[in-house]
């Protein structure tokens, strides 16, 4: 479904991915790992057009999406829930999730109702600025906001970072669920051992370079991943 | 006495928030001073004579005046707001990846260059807009209100209040706030980032525009660097309010009107335009962020 092919991506003179191949099948969750740096949020904003690539392609089916603009990969079905979960402070819950479906000209209430049955919570706060809320919250309306535009593809970057254990399941639990809905996911985490259990396949980033993929059953039993990563 | 000027302040006070708005919006969404909005007001004021004159001439005016007055109104706004597109997309959005003083540097160049070009094209003499409602008004309390001044606070009024409903209520007003409040975010939900910002000049340079066309009514006279202490002005309101705070913007605007006004009648005329800065400097040494303004945020 998503295919990237030897993608290169700088920032000024910094080469910060050297040549990623990588592939995400329809239906999956494929978790992408690896340490600080290693260029796991480089990925993804590339894959999002914030950062343009400066070789290789990234295949959405057989059309070449490399280089084109956020919005336009967003139209593609391909929305991200960044690092920080980035949402807009001074809009309300309602209206972050508005935006979330900004490009849906039809009417998005049957979408609507589905993000507000998958959290609850964000109903009950939707008049609240999204500044307001916690960081569990602020989470679950960055992934709601992402899933109003209805996505084939969904990129998590980091959604466990600084949340209490409690919530950090209640994220991946409903990632799961999210997936078992039909929503093809690339999951980037810090927390590998969460991410590779619920993960179809999974990749090892090392320096901007893939070093190791497989199965996520065959990468958790893997002696240098369970030493690097695993804290084994 | 006091509530005249309180009238002649809140006239001058709207003209300096519609003006306001456009630095304000402008600074919200793209953190730039704006030098050449003052220039876009001061084109408004010209295109609604050069407009007028041809209606005139085509026998509008001799028909009906208010028609003619309303059609000058809304090309003088369309004239104007295709200006600031231009300027946004020739001048600043080349330099939208460059550091933050390359568009402040462009927006200076931007604004001597208009100020140049309609010296050339229109002459350094003052231009005489036709009075076509004198100073017909009516009295309260033995308070006289010309209709023009009416006029320009009605008008005002409502074009602040459709805005703020337009701001706070369509899709493309939450997705300037959204592109306000974090632009690479903003494109990640779908938004082209760029078509709002252009959006945030037309309607800028439109609001700027209807000023220009009222303040030359109001007044009678325009010359090429009326945009300069104009300009200035609002952008101390839109300070005076909290810079990038649209509510602010129309508050300091006002304010700022029934300051220069007051201070006008009862300490002096000769100083009217040094309040404006007494106000400018004290508001960045007692409260940078403004009245209405946040304090600057910790961007994470």
């Amino acid at each position: 479904m998503l295919r990237i092919e030897a993608i290169h991506t700088s920032y000024g003179p910094i080469s910060a991915i050297k040549g990623i191949d990588m592939e995400v099948r329809k239906g999956e969750i494929v978790s992408l790992i690896g340490s600080n740096g290693a260029g796991k949020s480089t990925c993804l904003m590339t894959i999002s057009g914030i950062l343009k690539p400066s070789k290789g392609s990234i295949f959405l089916g057989k059309r070449n999406i490399a280089g084109l603009s956020p919005h336009s990969i967003v139209s593609q079905g391909i929305c991200q829930v960044p690092e920080g979960r980035r949402i807009f402070p001074r809009l309300t819950v309602l209206e972050n999730l508005e935006m979330g479906a900004f490009l849906q000209r039809s009417d998005f209430t049957s979408t609507l109702h589905r993000v507000f049955k998958l959290f609850p919570i964000l109903e009950e706060r939707k008049k609240q600025y999204g500044g307001t809320l916690s960081g569990g919250e602020q989470q679950m309306l960055a992934i709601g906001r992402a899933l109003m535009a209805n996505p084939d593809i969904l990129l998590l970057d980091e959604p466990s970072l600084g949340l209490a254990p409690i919530m950090v399941s209640k994220i991946f639990r409903t990632i799961q669920e999210i997936n078992s809905e039909g929503v093809t996911v690339l999951l980037v985490e810090q927390n590998a051992r969460a991410a590779l259990k619920l993960s179809h396949r999974g990749y090892v980033l090392e320096n901007g370079m893939i070093t190791l993929s497989g199965s996520g059953n065959d990468l958790l039993d893997n002696e240098k991943v369970r030493q690097a990563y695993l804290g084994e | 006495m006091l509530l005249q000027q309180l009238i002649n302040g809140l006239t001058l006070g709207s003209v300096y928030a519609l003006i306001a708005l456009g630095y304000t919006m402008v600074y919200g969404i793209l953190e730039l001073i704006n030098f050449a909005h003052g220039e876009i007001y001061m084109l408004g004021a010209y295109l609604g004579i050069i407009i007028l004159g041809f209606l005139t001439a085509a026998g509008l005016t001799a028909y009906s005046v208010p028609l003619a007055l309303a059609l000058t109104l809304l090309l003088t706004v369309i004239f104007s707001a295709s200006y600031g597109f231009t300027v946004e997309k020739i001048a600043y959005r080349p330099l939208r990846t460059a550091p933050k003083l390359s568009p402040l540097i462009s927006a200076i160049g931007v604004s001597i260059f208009l100020q140049n070009y309609v010296m050339i094209t229109q002459g350094a003499t003052d231009k005489v807009f036709p009075s076509l409602v004198g100073n017909a008004g009516f009295s309260i309390l033995s308070t006289r209100i010309t209709f023009l001044q009416a006029s320009i606070i009605v008008v005002s009024g409502i074009i602040m209040a459709l805005l703020h409903a337009f701001i706070r209520k369509t899709r493309t007003g939450k997705a300037m706030r959204a592109v306000a409040q974090d632009r690479s975010m903003a494109s990640l939900v779908g938004i082209n980032t760029d078509t709002i910002i252009s959006v945030t000049f037309i309607i800028g340079s439109g609001l700027a525009a209807v000023a220009g066309l009222m303040v030359s009514m109001y007044y009678g006279l325009v010359n090429y660097f009326i945009g300069y202490s104009a300009g200035i002005k609002a952008f101390t309101a839109a300070v005076l309010g909290g810079i990038g705070n649209i509510p602010g913007a129309m508050f300091g605007g006002i304010l700022l009107g029934l300051i220069e006004s007051l201070g006008s009648a009862y300490i002096s005329s000769e100083y009217k335009d040094v309040y404006a800065f007494i106000i400018l400097i004290v508001i960045l040494l007692v409260r940078p962020s403004g009245l209405l303004g946040r304090d600057a945020e910790e961007k994470i």
